[in-house]
């Protein structure tokens, strides 16, 4: 009985989302297809015909996967940060929090509203990137395992934060100051074995490195890591974060006086 | 999960409630409340003493410092989720989604319940033209009255006709004829089997609709009686009388009386003296009483003479 209760909550949460971000769509969907367009026509076209090949691709053919995995992450974090905390922030995060439902639905209610605009917003860049380059799916399992997993990822990051955020500001400071930078370090325009050694060892501590290359190796079938390090690395953050998710949420932190 | 030592018959439960806040604030000292099912009943107190507090943690907004909440038998630390589903909530504060549609809000309100959107559209429908909202269904909520706000909270609290029905200051700010219609409504769920806890600073508000109160000073319950043996404490009741005629002072009367204005004189009475002796003795005088009223209010009297002592005790 509960689980039904429960089922009918989550069902409620993710069409109160995707209702929310259509509301907005100049907010939430036009944004990514215009930057990632402007990264295509830029760094993709006028660019990088000068940079020639990388691991045997052109360079727009390189990047576009990494593009696109930036536009889906991107949007999976924002969406559940400024959702959550927006009914943070006007107090109807209360009709919630006094109804019978549970912890876990709730989180995952909120993942699959993040997921969802993510995976719209990817296929939006992904239709756009076909007007620049040839997409081939080299592998296609591990290329939409690791959209989803990315994708469950950066919305759990973005849940967590809305959880302690008291601001708006505190929402915008990690993808600025964190996300932003990782993702650009994290090899979406260029391959680590163009960096120092220093540079490439420190990269492997960079999460976003794993996503990135993950998906690179699902299209294109060359990556600067193996797939299955990859997976466990995005994997094992989910299991933690999540967990972490649910003790605050159990604690009430950033919810309950 | 279910109390077994409890009556059937009660609604809500609260033993030894405690609520410090993480700044020391210590909110509530020891809460003991019993409502009995189908119960009209006002929850009182200044501003501060802990009644929202103690909503809070009924309806699982507040973490409790400790203490035992049953609700309709059901235990709230052990059972949450079960005792949750017994309880609407309309609270103090708007806090619905101003962007949102009005029939999204009670749609979106009874899915959290667990009831499906084909399910709840019924009732949803049936409260939206109770509460006069029914016009207004596909308008977005931030473009409503305040009173239209305030009746979208209760019906967005009804959505899942819950057993209990909380209401934090449901008519702040609603105007006199309004604040009727609310009364009416209420009654009427209460005469169909919906316990109501209110809680309001119209004092005249929880005289006219509860047969129960209980008074909140500073985090405790100073009074819990029925309105009816409160309001006899009073010893005295207070009536202002319109004349026919103007006077030019008070007529001699066994009664302290006021002369307001030439036409409108204040008479006070002991509870157990009948108003014929007085109506009587101004008649002997030449004084025609064309109308008369019960000065309003009873129940602040008597609450500021409970909750004034307390309130000076602390300042001093």
């Amino acid at each position: 009985m509960n689980a039904r209760y429960n089922w009918v909550g989550l069902q409620t949460i993710l069409i109160r989302e995707i209702r929310r971000f259509l509301r907005i769509w100049p907010q939430t969907i036009l944004p990514a297809a215009i930057t990632m367009t402007l990264y295509f026509i830029i760094f993709g076209n006028l660019i990088g015909r000068r940079i020639g090949e990388m691991d045997g691709f052109s360079y727009i053919e390189y990047i576009t996967p990494g593009i696109i995995m930036m536009s889906i992450i991107n949007n999976a974090y924002s969406n559940v940060a400024s959702s959550f905390y927006s009914a943070k922030f006007q107090s109807h995060i209360e009709e919630l929090l006094i109804a019978p439902l549970s912890n876990s639905f709730i989180l995952i209610g909120y993942l699959a509203g993040g997921v969802t605009r993510g995976l719209l917003v990817g296929i939006i860049v992904t239709i756009i990137s076909l007007f620049f380059t040839d997409i081939h799916i080299a592998h296609p399992v591990i290329t939409v395992s690791i959209i989803l997993l990315s994708a469950i990822l950066f919305a759990l990051g973005g849940f967590i934060n809305a959880l302690y955020a008291n601001s708006f500001d505190q929402i915008s400071i990690v993808p600025t100051f964190i996300l932003t930078p990782l993702t650009y370090l994290g090899g979406v325009f260029y391959s680590i074995s163009l960096l120092p050694e220093i540079g490439q060892t420190a990269s492997h501590f960079n999460p976003l490195f794993y996503l990135v290359n993950g998906f690179r190796y699902g299209m294109l079938g060359t990556s600067d890591v193996s797939p299955t390090t990859a997976f466990i690395i995005i994997v094992g953050c989910i299991i933690g974060l999540s967990l972490f998710a649910l003790k605050l949420l159990k604690n009430g932190t950033g919810l309950r006086k | 999960m279910y109390h077994a030592s409890l009556s059937m018959n009660t609604a809500l439960s609260i033993k030894n409630l405690q609520k410090t806040y993480s700044n020391g604030f210590h909110a509530l000292k020891g809460i003991d409340l019993e409502i009995e099912q189908g119960d009209f009943f006002a929850l009182l107190g200044p501003n501060g003493a802990g009644k929202s507090t103690t909503i809070g943690v009924i309806a699982d907004l507040v973490t409790r410092t400790s203490g035992d909440v049953h609700v309709f038998g059901v235990n709230s630390a052990t059972a949450v989720n079960e005792a949750k589903r017994h309880i609407g909530l309309v609270p103090q504060e708007f806090n619905f989604n101003g962007f949102e549609k009005i029939k999204h809000i009670l749609i979106t309100q009874a899915g959290y319940y667990g009831i499906p959107s084909a399910q709840a559209e019924p009732h949803a429908d049936r409260l939206l033209k109770q509460l006069g909202l029914w016009e207004k269904r596909d308008n977005i909520a931030r473009t409503l009255s305040g009173g239209m706000k305030r009746r979208l909270m209760i019906a967005r609290a009804l959505v899942h006709q819950p057993q209990l029905l909380i209401l934090d200051e449901p008519t702040a700010g609603v105007d006199i004829e309004l604040r009727r219609s609310m009364w009416e409504f209420l009654q009427q769920l209460n005469a169909d089997g919906t316990t109501i806890i209110l809680t309001t600073h119209y004092l005249e508000e929880a005289e006219s609709l509860c047969r129960n109160i209980a008074i909140i000073d500073q985090g405790k319950i100073i009074e819990n009686t029925d309105m009816k043996s409160l309001l006899s404490r009073l010893g005295h009741q207070t009536f202002i009388l319109y004349l026919a005629e103007p006077i030019d002072g008070c007529p001699q009367i066994d009664a302290p009386c006021e002369l307001i204005d030439h036409t409108t004189l204040e008479v006070s009475l002991k509870s157990s003296e009948h108003l014929t002796p007085l109506f009587t003795e101004l008649s002997k005088q030449g004084i025609t009483v064309a109308s008369m009223k019960n000065k309003a209010n009873r129940l602040e009297e008597l609450f500021l003479t409970l909750v004034e002592p307390t309130v000076h005790g602390a300042n001093s």
